[in-house]
């Protein structure tokens, strides 16, 4: 856990890692943390054909804005075909023997050092003291800048009003608005958003254990994707307290940072799925 | 002794012969040079076409505020498009006029006299339009003054890590030198026309804006020593803006973008296209005016040459790059060039390489170099693959990074369309409004490399070498 993640600093702020393990062998790709992601964090489904046809008026009907990749989704399930080198020229052909399904699910990975940050030009994305790589809403400008640079493709911009009912593409209708979560906001136009990794959460649970005179135990609580995996494959906790049982499966000898090379130091740990050759002798 | 008086003749002379021989005298250059400031029908019509296209613009913006950015062809991944691209655009054109006047000034280039002038206006104007753009792109357009540094009780700061915030610097700087430096050169013309004016009402502006030039020695003194501070000022700056604008990508970790040759590549692809546009705009002007015994030959194959040389640099930098992303062994890399050449985005970066590498290659002829209307036609094909030049860096880097999830496409909207439309509207319009206040040709200098009819120079006559000191200071 390198990066700007020192628990030795003077400044004793850096007393937390936020992080987080995918068990690549226990994922289904079930999107279940999808799902719970949308309830959780006021996301904005953006593929109704009410919100479409600005675009293109005459290809659009339902999701213009999904075919335009404008989707929202703060945690998305990857899908990656794994196909024998012969068959390179088919990659794309994913009904081929041979050919095996790899998914991942991928979000913002809190990096340590983080690419998006330094080129804000106000400040809107920075790293909170535990960790975080913060994105403050009412800061953001709109450069997309940090979104070029991230090289995870993990932040999501508003390009319309979801949030505002008078629109077009308001997002919320009735009785969507219903279930939106008061302790997150709904976000403006014009600004970029991501995974926090539920920071209001993570705040609730810091300020109900100071109410209550005590530290944060381990794995008191945890995220939504986390919460809603049927198969326990995300795990969320401190990384710099041993308490949380993430810090155990961090050292595991599957665990791998995605695009370690970067120099980011992502706070996402992925544990590798391992097959068995038999399978794949089986289909090929 | 012939020979040395022709030397003297043209003292300021480094690369091409610049003498104007059918210039006689004062008088001559006075009446043609204010003789271009006549209203004529065609120029109305200009302006009117240009402002249509400029209120197109403003109303496609005012739509795209209204709506969100969306309503602009971005496909994510490829978050920057368009907007950034003409932007880069606009800067890179805005080059060439300080160039031409500030740098080729202090290397004493004479072919430099007759059209720096308007190499300069257009660098004025380009730059105000380029620094629309970023205003224009980004999501909430009411809220770009974030962006600059200024004293708030909430004591938040730009972020100075980032290279958005040194392209406001960058920016605000060059634009504000740029128009110091057009119009102290102006002082002189402009005391030129307040003097013919009839009208009381422009006759007073120009006054005003002449700050009363009575055409003394003391004046012409602290006139030439500013000129010279201010083209030393102005110098550092052709190569530090666009290197600053590069920054903008280099700084990044975006395959294709992260590269340590942008800002030298940049700064010669700026003053490349800027002369190309320098061509585009000069060429029609001398023709429609008749002033091509002011902008001879001479001039246009010296510029052309100019054009060449940053066309080779160019070229060779676009080489070193995939050099150095074979070299390097960066799979992400090497793909994302592959790429850009061969595969998705094949189309585009041929567009570039013709037009920036392969068509100047003509101008090694010196007979094409001596073509204006080859030159024009030329140019035209520079501003083009100059704009694809940074479509090909802005938008096939974007669409094919690290994350194969997330490789992407990219359709602009008729909205990006409009914009650009728009950013050419408001450029000619300027340009257009400018023409007709001031002089496109430097009256002032022009007359310094005119031999003054007082000593009834001629050719063959040896003349005293005082008589032909540069206009680099010295108190005559």
């Amino acid at each position: 856990m390198k990066g700007q993640y020192d628990p030795n600093h003077p400044s004793g702020l850096a007393k937390r890692r936020w992080a987080m393990t995918i068990d690549l062998a226990k994922c289904t790709g079930c999107s279940a943390c999808v799902t719970a992601c949308y309830a959780e964090n006021n996301i904005p489904t953006v593929g109704a054909d009410w919100q479409g046809p600005i675009l293109h008026p005459d290809r659009t009907g339902p999701g213009a804005n999904i075919v335009r990749s404008r989707e929202m989704a703060w945690i998305r399930l990857e899908r990656y075909y794994e196909i024998d080198r012969e068959y390179k020229d088919v990659v794309w052909n994913a009904e081929h023997p041979g050919a095996e399904t790899r998914f991942v699910p991928m979000m913002c990975q809190h990096c340590g050092n983080a690419p998006c940050e330094p080129v804000c030009p106000v400040y809107a994305t920075y790293h909170s003291p535990d960790g975080l790589n913060v994105q403050v809403y009412n800061r953001c400008v709109g450069t997309r800048y940090c979104s070029n640079n991230c090289p995870y493709k993990v932040r999501y911009y508003n390009w319309f009003g979801y949030g505002e009912i008078d629109r077009s593409q308001y997002a919320f209708p009735e009785p969507l608005n219903w279930q939106l979560n008061p302790d997150v906001t709904v976000r403006g136009k014009g600004i970029m958003e991501k995974c926090s990794f539920c920071v209001q959460r993570i705040r609730e649970a810091e300020t109900i254990a100071k109410v209550e005179g005590r530290e944060v135990q381990g794995d008191e609580f945890t995220v939504a994707c986390a919460q809603a995996c049927p198969s326990r494959a995300i795990v969320f906790g401190d990384a710099a307290n041993e308490k949380w049982s993430v810090t155990k499966l961090i050292d595991d000898r599957r665990a791998y940072h995605v695009f370690e090379e970067l120099n980011v130091f992502t706070a996402v740990v992925y544990l590798k799925k391992i097959n068995h050759p038999a399978s794949a002798g089986a289909t090929a | 002794m012939a020979t040395i008086a022709n030397e003297l003749r043209r003292p300021n002379i480094a690369t091409a012969n610049v003498q104007l021989p059918s210039v006689r005298d004062y008088e001559q250059v006075t009446d043609e040079i204010v003789g271009t400031l006549r209203f004529s029908k065609g120029w109305f019509a200009a302006l009117l076409v240009a402002i249509a296209c400029m209120l197109l613009g403003a109303a496609t913006w005012l739509y795209q505020i209204r709506e969100g950015v969306g309503v602009a062809g971005y496909n994510p991944p490829v978050m920057w498009g368009i907007y950034i691209i003409t932007f880069v655009f606009w800067v890179g054109i805005g080059h060439a006029g300080t160039l031409i006047s500030a740098i080729l000034y202090l290397f004493r280039a004479g072919f430099r006299t007759t059209i720096y002038r308007c190499a300069e206006a257009m660098t004025v104007f380009a730059v105000m339009t380029a620094g629309l753009f970023p205003i224009i792109h980004i999501g909430r357009a009411w809220k770009f003054f974030w962006l600059i540094p200024y004293p708030n009780w909430r004591l938040l700061w730009p972020n100075f890590k980032s290279p958005l915030v040194w392209d406001v610097f960058a920016i605000s700087t060059y634009l504000t030198i740029s128009t110091t430096f057009l119009f102290v050169g102006l002082i002189p013309d402009i005391a030129v026309l307040r003097d013919r004016e009839k009208n009381p009402i422009r006759k007073s502006i120009y006054a005003f804006l002449s700050f009363g030039w009575r055409n003394t020695e003391r004046e012409w003194r602290h006139f030439a020593r500013a000129y010279l501070f201010l083209a030393a000022v102005s110098t550092p700056l052709v190569l530090s803006v666009h290197s600053v604008v590069s920054f903008d990508f280099a700084m990044s970790i975006t395959p294709g973008w992260h590269t340590t040759i942008f800002p030298p590549y940049f700064v010669a692809g700026a003053i490349f296209s800027g002369i190309g546009m320098v061509f585009t705009i000069l060429i029609p002007i001398r023709k429609w005016f008749r002033l091509q015994h002011y902008v001879t030959l001479n001039h246009l194959d010296a510029a052309a040459k100019l054009a060449l040389t940053t066309s080779l640099v160019v070229g060779c930098a676009y080489l070193v790059e995939f050099f150095i992303a074979w070299y390097g062994g960066v799979p992400a890399e090497q793909d994302y060039f592959w790429n850009r050449v061969f595969g998705q985005w094949w189309w585009a970066a041929w567009i570039m390489i013709t037009c920036n590498m392969i068509l100047p290659l003509s101008l090694f002829s010196q007979k094409l170099r001596r073509n204006p209307a080859w030159l024009w036609i030329l140019s035209i094909f520079i501003n083009i693959g100059m704009w694809f030049e940074r479509f090909v860096i802005v938008v096939p880097s974007l669409s094919h990074e690290f994350e194969p999830w997330m490789w992407g496409g990219y359709r602009p909207t008729w909205v990006d369309y409009f914009m650009l439309l728009g950013s050419f509207g408001w450029f000619f319009m300027w340009f257009l409004l400018f023409i007709r206040q001031f002089p496109v040709i430097a009256i002032s200098e022009t007359k310094e490399i005119v031999p003054p009819r007082v000593r009834h120079a001629h050719v063959h006559t040896p003349v005293d070498a005082e008589d032909f000191e540069p206009q680099t200071g010295r108190a005559h």
